[in-house]
């Protein structure tokens, strides 16, 4: 479990962050939604420690970001994975080096064990017969899932997405989605995701948190999302016309 | 405001400097590192070496025997001059220039790409010192390659000199030969070496600089590549007169 309390975050005058308390469970896909520059991208760098943050604290699971040595903080990172909104794969290794750069760096484990884990993780996002493929010769929702493998090779307690499913038709938008989904139920990984996509809202969101501004203005379950009486949530979630219908739809029932 | 800049940009270099050596927390991984760059920014930069080198030492050796034509300076004067020239400050100066245009903007394109990509903050989430493992190889295997270019150039220059030089009727083999044997000094070439070290620590470490602190996108990265050589090679022309001076006044 993440326990988030009043963070704050400016960069130079522009404060970004106003002060966000919100809490992720573990084993749930945890949404942050939000209109373009609410933050999001922000606030999930400041749960990774890539920005520092200006006030407020972090929990990871009963450690304080506040407390942590710098070398506390290295170890945490070990428990963390993160898929970047651009996938953002080394792209002078192929999709093996990749996957296996982790373990390569901060393991002791043999090639062979290697191997295994790196093919083990490959296979778990339907990835075949790419392994010696560079980055620029796959197709974009493959650099995901690729990227979603790299996250999960050290077994991490914590995933972080932004916005796993930009640019990707919807259909493998969904793909990604699931996959991101049924990861965090089968490892119980406290999973958090920035996101955009309605339909990523209303098909894996267990926890929804909206922002806007940098403050956060509501949360609950994608059920709640249906039936909110918020009217700043609505017009964001329900902004177009399919959505409206099923908003209806919903409602009526 | 321009001097400001200029003191902020020293400033931040001395701190990435500190940030890059720092110790590697995994030995092979940066072996590895440390030879694909050796490979990328050494070896993939001798055929360039050596076509310039063999015709520029064709060139000074044809320019210096058009300036000699006085029958009371003997031949092998051409030689002596030609080797000088070359050892002194064509291959060590002018080949580390070509390679600050040519490594340099390789190195900060790469690093400007993998920062505008996020690969870099990707690597610092898993906990990689990032400015170390990505910096310290480029250094070392420029620190290491440079010079061994640069004695291939030193060769090269020569054996064109002589080949343009004899093939003219410019000059002779054998006063060619002579020329070169004659007050020979070995502490030039070890001073030609020492610059080169210098020159490949001040290409590869200002060229790091400004890729690894690109903001922006592309359009940033080809202009920090640009940025990078300019300041590289002034920087370089200056540490120049510099060593100049210390090694040599
Ligand atoms: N490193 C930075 N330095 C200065 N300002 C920044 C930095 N990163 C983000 N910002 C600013 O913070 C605000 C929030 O940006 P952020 O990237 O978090 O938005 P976002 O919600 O992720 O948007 P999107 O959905 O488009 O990705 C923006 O106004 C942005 O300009
Ligand atoms: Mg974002």
């Amino acid at each position: 479990m993440i326990r988030v309390t009043n963070i704050h975050k400016s960069f130079g005058d522009l404060h970004v962050l106003k002060g966000i308390d919100a809490t992720f469970m573990e084993g749930k896909t945890n949404l942050i939604i939000g209109k373009s520059g609410s933050g999001k991208t922000v606030f999930l760098k400041c749960l990774l420690g890539i920005h520092d943050i200006d006030e407020g604290d972090v929990d990871f699971d009963g450690r304080l970001i506040s407390q942590m040595s710098i070398e506390d903080r290295r170890k945490l990172r070990l428990e963390l994975g993160m898929v970047f909104q651009g996938s953002a794969l080394f792209d002078s290794l192929t999709v093996e080096e990749n996957v296996s750069f982790p373990l390569r760096m901060f393991t002791k484990k043999s090639a062979k064990e290697i191997a295994e884990r790196t093919n083990f993780c490959l296979n778990r996002v339907n990835i075949e017969n790419a392994n010696h493929l560079f980055p620029a010769e796959i197709s974009g929702g493959m650099q995901k899932r690729v990227a979603i493998a790299r996250a999960i090779v050290m077994n991490p307690r914590y995933l972080f997405c932004d916005e796993p499913n930009s640019g990707l038709d919807p259909k493998t938008a969904m793909v990604i989605d699931e996959l991101i989904q049924e990861i965090t139920q089968e490892f119980n990984i406290t999973t958090v995701i920035n996101t955009h996509d309605m339909n990523s809202v209303l098909q894996i969101g267990d926890h929804v948190n909206f922002l806007v501004g940098g403050k956060k203005i509501w949360e609950g379950s994608k059920e709640d999302v249906l039936h909110t009486d918020n009217q700043e949530l609505a017009d964001f979630v329900f902004s177009s016309e399919l959505f409206k219908k099923v908003r209806r739809a919903a409602r009526s029932e | 405001m321009f001097i400001k800049r200029i003191l902020e940009d020293i400033g931040r270099y001395f701190i990435l400097m500190k940030l890059v050596f720092r110790r590697p927390d995994n030995y092979r991984m940066y072996w590895d590192a440390f030879v694909r760059d050796l490979y990328n920014l050494g070896v993939k930069s001798l055929g360039l070496v050596a076509i310039i080198s063999l015709f520029v030492g064709a060139v000074v050796t044809i320019q210096t025997a058009l300036n000699l034509e006085n029958p009371i300076i003997p031949k092998y004067y051409i030689a002596i001059a030609t080797r000088e020239s070359i050892i002194l400050e064509f291959s060590p100066t002018m080949i580390s220039l070509i390679l600050a245009g040519k490594v340099g903007s390789n190195i900060a394109s790469t690093l400007g790409t993998m920062r505008v990509s996020e690969q870099i903050e990707a690597l610092e989430v898993m906990g990689v010192k990032s400015a170390s493992f990505l910096i310290m190889p480029k250094i070392a295997a420029c620190v290491i390659f440079n010079p061994i270019l640069i004695i291939i150039s030193m060769f090269l220059g020569i054996v064109g000199g002589y080949i343009f030089g004899t093939s003219t009727g410019m000059i002779t083999g054998t006063d060619f030969i002579k020329g070169l044997q004659m007050d020979y000094t070995p502490f030039y070439i070890a001073y030609a070496l020492i610059k080169t070290v210098v020159f490949a620590f001040v290409i590869t470490s200002i060229s790091a600089y400004y890729g690894f602190f690109v903001k922006g996108g592309a359009i940033e990265v080809g202009e920090n590549s640009t940025k990078a050589v300019v300041a590289s090679s002034l920087v370089l022309i200056l540490t120049n007169y510099l060593l100049t001076q210390l090694l040599l006044g």
